[in-house]
Formats: C-alpha cells, sequence, structure tokens
C-alpha cells in the first residue's frame, strides 16, 4: 500500500510543477514525471510477490509470471510520451526563438 | 585556431570504436525481439542512440557528409507502408489485420513466430531513423532566427 | 469486415504522403482527397447498410480477451460518418487556404493521421486503444494548431499540448485502475464487471470524466479550447470545434457512461450541472469576444454543454436530441469556421471591429455564413432548431424546468452573439477592395455544401427516417446488457 501513495505523490508532484512553474521546460519536465508516475502505477498494479519476470524461456521453471499486459501497455504509453515530450520540446524551441524566453510570465499574447 | 566541430579527439576515437559496437547490440536486440526482451522498439532506441553518438561527437556537418538525411526521411515511411502492408496480407491471407500467415516454427529459434520478426525489424528501422531525425530536426532549428514581438 | 479500412486507408495515406510528395504539392493534395473521398463513401455504405445490427472485427484472427477488437454498431458509424464528412470538405477548403499560409505535404500528411485517430477512436472496443488512436490524434492536432508558424500559434499549441498530456495521463492512471479491478480492456468485460464494484467505479469514472471532460472541453476543463481552436488554420479549427472534441470527448463519454458504466445517476447529475453551466458562462464570455474565431471556440463549448445536459438528462428522447445536435453541431460550427476562414483570407483580419460590409464583396460567405448562424441560434427551420427543440422538450417531460430554462436562454444568448457577427461583419459602412475571386472553388464548394446539409438535415426527424437512421444510435446508446451481449456473444 505504502508503494502506491509513494507512487501517488510522485504524481502529485508533476502535477504541481505542470502547475506552478514559469519555465517551459520545467513544465515539460514536470509532465514528463506525471507520466512516469502512472506507467508505475500500471506496473505496480502487475506486481505479484515471489514473481518473475515474464518471459518464456527454455531453461525456467514453471513459476509464478507477474502480469505481462499492463508491461506492454506502459511500453506503449512510453512510445507515446516520447512523442509528445518531443513535440512539446519542438515547440518549447520555436517558442524561445519568438519571444526570446522560456518565461511562460512573458509569453502571453493570447489573452483567457 | 581552426575552429574545429564536434568534441575532442579522445571522445571522437571512442566513438568510433564504439558507435558499431552499439548498432550491432541494437540490431540483435531487434532480431531476437520475440525470444528476449527488447524488440523492435528497444532495439530501435539503441540505434538511434547510436547516430546520436556520431552526431554529438562530430558534430553537423560530418553527418550531412556521413548520412543521406533524404534517404533516411524514405527509409523511415518504407518501413512504415511495409508495416501496414504486412497487416493487409494478414487480411487477405487469413482475414484478420495482422493476422500471421507464415509458419511459426518451432519455439525458441532465431527463425520462428511467423510475422513476428519481420514486424520488428521494420518497427527497429522505423524508431531508428526516426528518433535519430526527431533530435536532427530539432538541432535544425536556429534559436535567433525568427524573432517576433 | 469494412471498418479496418476506416484506419488503414488514412495511415497509408500518410506514409505515401511523406513517402512520395515531398518535392510535389499535387501529388499530397491528390492522394488525400482520393482517401478521403473513398472513407466517406465506405462510411456512408457502412451506414446504410448496419440497420442496427452490431458487427465485431477481431484484428490478428484471436479471440476477443486476447485480441483488439473494432466494434462496428451504429453509434460508432454514426460517428465516422461525422467525421468523413466534415474532414473531406475541412481537406476541399485547405487546397486553396493552405496554400496561402505554406502548402506543404506535412500538413497533409498529419490531416490524415488526425482523421487515423479519430476513426480509431470510435471505432475500437478496447479501452487501451482507444487511448492509442486517442494520443495519434491529439498529436497531429497538436502540430496541425501551430501549423502556421506563428507566435501565437505555438503558444496555443503549447498550452494546448501541456493540458492534453495532464488529461491523458488521468486516463492512463483510470485504465490501470480499471484494469486491476476487471483484469480486461474490451469494453464489454469491463461493463460486465465493473459495475458490481460501486466504490472502484466512482474512482475510474472520476478520473475518465475530468480526463475525457478535459477533451471535450467541458466547462471548468475548457481553458485550452478558445486558444487552440482560434489559433489553427481554419479547416483544421473546423476539424477540431466539428468532430475532434466530439470524437475524443463526448463520444468516449458516452461510450463509457453509457455502455460501459450503465449511466449511474450520480454521474448524470453531474452531466447535468457541467452541461448548464458549460451553456450559459461559455455563451456570457463568447459576447464579450471580438475575435471571431475565438467568439466560434466559446460558442463551440456552449454547444456542447447542450449536448452533455441532453446525456444527463438520459430518457430516450434526450438522448435522440443529443445524437442529433452532436451531428448538426459538427456542421454549422464546421461552416462557420470555414466563413471565419475565407473572411480571414481576403481581408487578413479575424477582428470584428475592423470588418463590414463585406455582404456585398463576399456574396457566398455572407449567404452560408447566414444559414449557419441561423442554424446555430436554433431558429426554423434549420436543423439546430430541431436538435434544440428537441433537448428543450425532453428538459420539460423530465421535469427539470430550471434545466430548460437554462436552455432557452442559452440559445437566445447563441442568437445574441451571432447577430453580433453578422452586424460587424458583413454589415455597416466600411469599403473592401477584394473580390469573392481571391477565395478558391474548393472553399465555395465546402461552404456551399455544408450549408445545403444545414438546410436539409431537419427530414432526418421525419419518422420513417428517423427509425431507419436515428433510433438505433439511441437504441444502441440506451441498451447497456445488449452491448455486451452483442459483442460478447458474436465471439
Amino acid at each position: 500500500m505504502i508503494l502506491y501513495i509513494l507512487c501517488f505523490i510522485l504524481l502529485l508532484v508533476g502535477l504541481y510543477g505542470v502547475l506552478t512553474k514559469k519555465d517551459l521546460i520545467k513544465i515539460i519536465l514536470s509532465l514528463s514525471i506525471m507520466g512516469y508516475a502512472a506507467n508505475l502505477f500500471l506496473i505496480l498494479f502487475a506486481y505479484k510477490n515471489d514473481a518473475i519476470f515474464p518471459i518464456l524461456s527454455e531453461s525456467a521453471v514453471q513459476e509464478a509470471m507477474v502480469d505481462p499486459l499492463p508491461q506492454a501497455l506502459v511500453l506503449t504509453s512510453i512510445v507515446i510520451e516520447l512523442g509528445i515530450t518531443a513535440m512539446l520540446v519542438a515547440l518549447a524551441v520555436r517558442l524561445y526563438q519568438k519571444y526570446k524566453t522560456f518565461d511562460i510570465t512573458k509569453i502571453r499574447s493570447l489573452s483567457g | 585556431m581552426k575552429s574545429q566541430e564536434g568534441m575532442t579527439i579522445i571522445v571522437k576515437t571512442v566513438t568510433r570504436i564504439s558507435v558499431w559496437l552499439i548498432f550491432v547490440y541494437g540490431i540483435y536486440i531487434i532480431f531476437h525481439g520475440h525470444l528476449t526482451p527488447g524488440g523492435g522498439f528497444g532495439g530501435g532506441v539503441i540505434i538511434a542512440l547510436g547516430f546520436l553518438n556520431v552526431f554529438l561527437a562530430y558534430g553537423k556537418e560530418y553527418i550531412k557528409k556521413w548520412l543521406n538525411i533524404g534517404l533516411l526521411h524514405d527509409l523511415e515511411a518504407t518501413s512504415a507502408i511495409l508495416f501496414v502492408g504486412i497487416g493487409i496480407i494478414g487480411i487477405a491471407m487469413t482475414g484478420g489485420f495482422l493476422a500471421n500467415f507464415l509458419s511459426k516454427g518451432t519455439l525458441f529459434r532465431l527463425f520462428s513466430a511467423g510475422t513476428i520478426p519481420l514486424l520488428n525489424i521494420l518497427i527497429g528501422a522505423k524508431v531508428g531513423v526516426a528518433l535519430f531525425l526527431v533530435v536532427w530536426s530539432l538541432s535544425l532549428f536556429h534559436i535567433d532566427e525568427g524573432g517576433e514581438q | 469486415m469494412i471498418l479496418p479500412y476506416f484506419i488503414i486507408i488514412p495511415l497509408l495515406a500518410a506514409f505515401l504522403i511523406t513517402l512520395f510528395s515531398r518535392e510535389k504539392d499535387y501529388w499530397s493534395i491528390t492522394v488525400s482527397t482520393i482517401a478521403s473521398a473513398t472513407m466517406l463513401v465506405l462510411s456512408i455504405v457502412c451506414f446504410i447498410t448496419l440497420k442496427g445490427e452490431t458487427f465485431i472485427y477481431n484484428l490478428s484472427g484471436w479471440k476477443i480477451p486476447f485480441t483488439i477488437c473494432l466494434v462496428r454498431d451504429s453509434l460508432s458509424c454514426f460517428m465516422i460518418v461525422i467525421i468523413q464528412l466534415i474532414s473531406f470538405t475541412s481537406l476541399l477548403f485547405s487546397v486553396n487556404y493552405i496554400r496561402h499560409i505554406s502548402s506543404s505535404w506535412k500538413y497533409y500528411s498529419l490531416f490524415m493521421f488526425l482523421v487515423a485517430g479519430m476513426n480509431g477512436v470510435v471505432s475500437t472496443g478496447d479501452i487501451f486503444n482507444l487511448f492509442v488512436f486517442m494520443e495519434i490524434a491529439l498529436f497531429a492536432a497538436y502540430a496541425l494548431v501551430s501549423y502556421g508558424g506563428k507566435a501565437f500559434e505555438f503558444e496555443a499549441a503549447f498550452k494546448y499540448a501541456v493540458i492534453g498530456s495532464i488529461s491523458s495521463t488521468l486516463i492512463l492512471v483510470g485504465i490501470g485502475i480499471t484494469y486491476s479491478a476487471t483484469s480486461s480492456l474490451t469494453l464489454a468485460h469491463i461493463a460486465q464487471v465493473l459495475p458490481q464494484k460501486p466504490d472502484i467505479l466512482v474512482w475510474v469514472g472520476v478520473l475518465f470524466l475530468v480526463g475525457f471532460g478535459i477533451k471535450a472541453a467541458i466547462m471548468p476543463f475548457h481553458a485550452w479550447l478558445p486558444d487552440a481552436h482560434s489559433s489553427a488554420p481554419a479547416p483544421i479549427s473546423s476539424m477540431l470545434s466539428g468532430v475532434l472534441i466530439k470524437a475524443l470527448g463526448i463520444y468516449v463519454l458516452i461510450r463509457l457512461f453509457f455502455n460501459v458504466f450503465g449511466a449511474p445517476p450520480v454521474f448524470m447529475n453531474i452531466f447535468m450541472v457541467l452541461g448548464a453551466a458549460s451553456i450559459i458562462i461559455a455563451s456570457f464570455l463568447a459576447i464579450g469576444q471580438w475575435d471571431m474565431k475565438r467568439l466560434l471556440a466559446y460558442s463551440s463549448i456552449s454547444q456542447i454543454g447542450f449536448i452533455l445536459l441532453a446525456l444527463g438528462i438520459s430518457t430516450k428522447l434526450a438522448i435522440l436530441g443529443a445524437v442529433f445536435h452532436i451531428f448538426n453541431h459538427a456542421i454549422f460550427k464546421s461552416l462557420l469556421f470555414y466563413n471565419a476562414g475565407s473572411i480571414e483570407m481576403a481581408i487578413g483580419t479575424r477582428d470584428l471591429r475592423e470588418m463590414g460590409n463585406l455582404k456585398s464583396v463576399l456574396p457566398v460567405t455572407y449567404s452560408t455564413s447566414l444559414i449557419g448562424t441561423l442554424s446555430v441560434s436554433g431558429l426554423p427551420p434549420f436543423n439546430g432548431f430541431f436538435s434544440k427543440l428537441i433537448i428543450i422538450v425532453a428538459c420539460v417531460q423530465a421535469g427539470y424546468i430550471t434545466y430548460a430554462t437554462i436552455a432557452i436562454i442559452g440559445s437566445l444568448l447563441t442568437l445574441a452573439y451571432f447577430l453580433k457577427v453578422q452586424r460587424y461583419a458583413f454589415h455597416g459602412d466600411k469599403l473592401f477592395d477584394v473580390s469573392e475571386k481571391s477565395i478558391g472553388g474548393g472553399m465555395k464548394f465546402a461552404m456551399l455544401f455544408l450549408a445545403l446539409l444545414c438546410v436539409v438535415t431537419g427530414v432526418l426527424l421525419i419518422p420513417a427516417l428517423r427509425q431507419s437512421m436515428l433510433d438505433p444510435i439511441v437504441d444502441t446508446i440506451f441498451n447497456k446488457t445488449e452491448y455486451i451481449k452483442l459483442v460478447l456473444g458474436s465471439l
């Protein structure tokens, strides 16, 4: 249970960063932290005590395996996060080109 | 003093030796995707990191001479099209998108598991090239150009 | 077996464009238009031949617990028709419009990814697959919002991407909790197991409501929409406002909260409250706008509020109104965004204060926007009138007089701010030296086509047509057990 709580705290750390930081790069990093916390959640749901990794091999004795499906989900979501992060970084670079700053309080040509 | 692109001679030498090992390891991971942990995405990331290693050590101009960037774009698109193509062949042969239509072989052999190794190779090529091209495109932005306001 | 092609065709088109048309502009236009037209025809065939049945399509030839299934029922076919309709007109509109920003294969490639993502979301029967397709669509949307290359476009896209990523993370956590409670990702399995665990249902429901509520831009979660939808190029605005918030937001809310969770009353009440809040607050915010596209974006939030309110009432009549309003809103909001785009292209501004007397120089834009305005404000005999009337009547029938009043006030406010658009943009005494020749034939065709649809789609309510077209959708939304039985029964 303590693991789930820690994981939830990690999610909140990321959310706190997204909401309060004023630097574009720090916002992107906070988003990544949030994503990792979500991935960790999924891995924790799949975890079983005394279970091995879910890979069939020739020599291994048949033991309890952890659930492989959430791990596949996490792999997919990592790929997605990679894409989104690259997109955000590209946008941040272009924003820096236009405004010469990473500070979001100075980037406000759109109001509301 | 001659301004030289890239990092010092030490880094360049180490890179020159190690980059091929990185590529081989990435290809190994891709080809054993159906047997061991890893697979197309993991191996592709390793290959992309190999390219990035050269990029960081030698600089932009060297990469332009060494690699044909347009060809890499083509490779990326082609591997995606082939992936969809294998899926469509699956529809034609067995009725399900991406269904297996090759012999499954024996378990734990390198050439087994039907279409999965093929798909892994395509994903590996796609990811390896795409990830490198993302960083490459980011490096093409000139930070001082195009200011507004 | 028609359904996977709605995902395969746009993906293939997108990759073909990236492969072959980096130099040649016309090739990318040809490929994407052919793909889109094919899908439009296929989608209409798909909808008409369905006759209220449900078909399951298992990917990769495995059986359901182990594979991803695509579900072809009337609701998903209906959404697919809307998506193809708007994307086809939007593509026709883009051909001229994008040439005036910067014509490039990237635009058409991303556009095809957007269509592929949305088709995937509405046709899949697996919750994680839905998440993946949603991210594909959103990724393309982020890139397309920033396509024009101006500073405020990057700003809007960044804001959109940050808020979108937060909501995606919440959805991912929700999917994780769902999986841990039900050991399945297939929606029909989840629908069987989850309602027996009410405490988990509340958690998952809240996470999904917030997550998909952000995608649908319901009122407290709407902050990104006015920026993103007003900054994007006009055809993309119409895609985003017309279908993206419905395919990714409203459709998924319907699917999850009706077919999977079985319309729990507590969430229905939340739907009603959020819907009413969206209608009123967004209407008031829209009145104060001077940027034409920003006004239209706020209007989208308000119209989404109507749909959500109707969903919350969840009587048969109200659902019929919601489904019909989804269709109508897609048509007239896209039309109005096209009008804004053609004005922007003709005189180079979106500020209503700088426009005036455009009715003499842009006759096609003027007449179609008049039809769009009357339709969105709910005046007879246009389609918006009927759907709003159904929603209000359903409110009264279910005994929610307050919500009916709110809906009527919202409708009047809609009329008010669209009259403002008409007054400032098309009447007045300014003179512009432009002519409609500057906007191309594709743009005119797209506008006229959607205006025609605004006039004629009221006939969908004629009982015979309604029974064959709209009623199966309402039945699909209502019959939760039927959905489970059909999906799992046809293994």
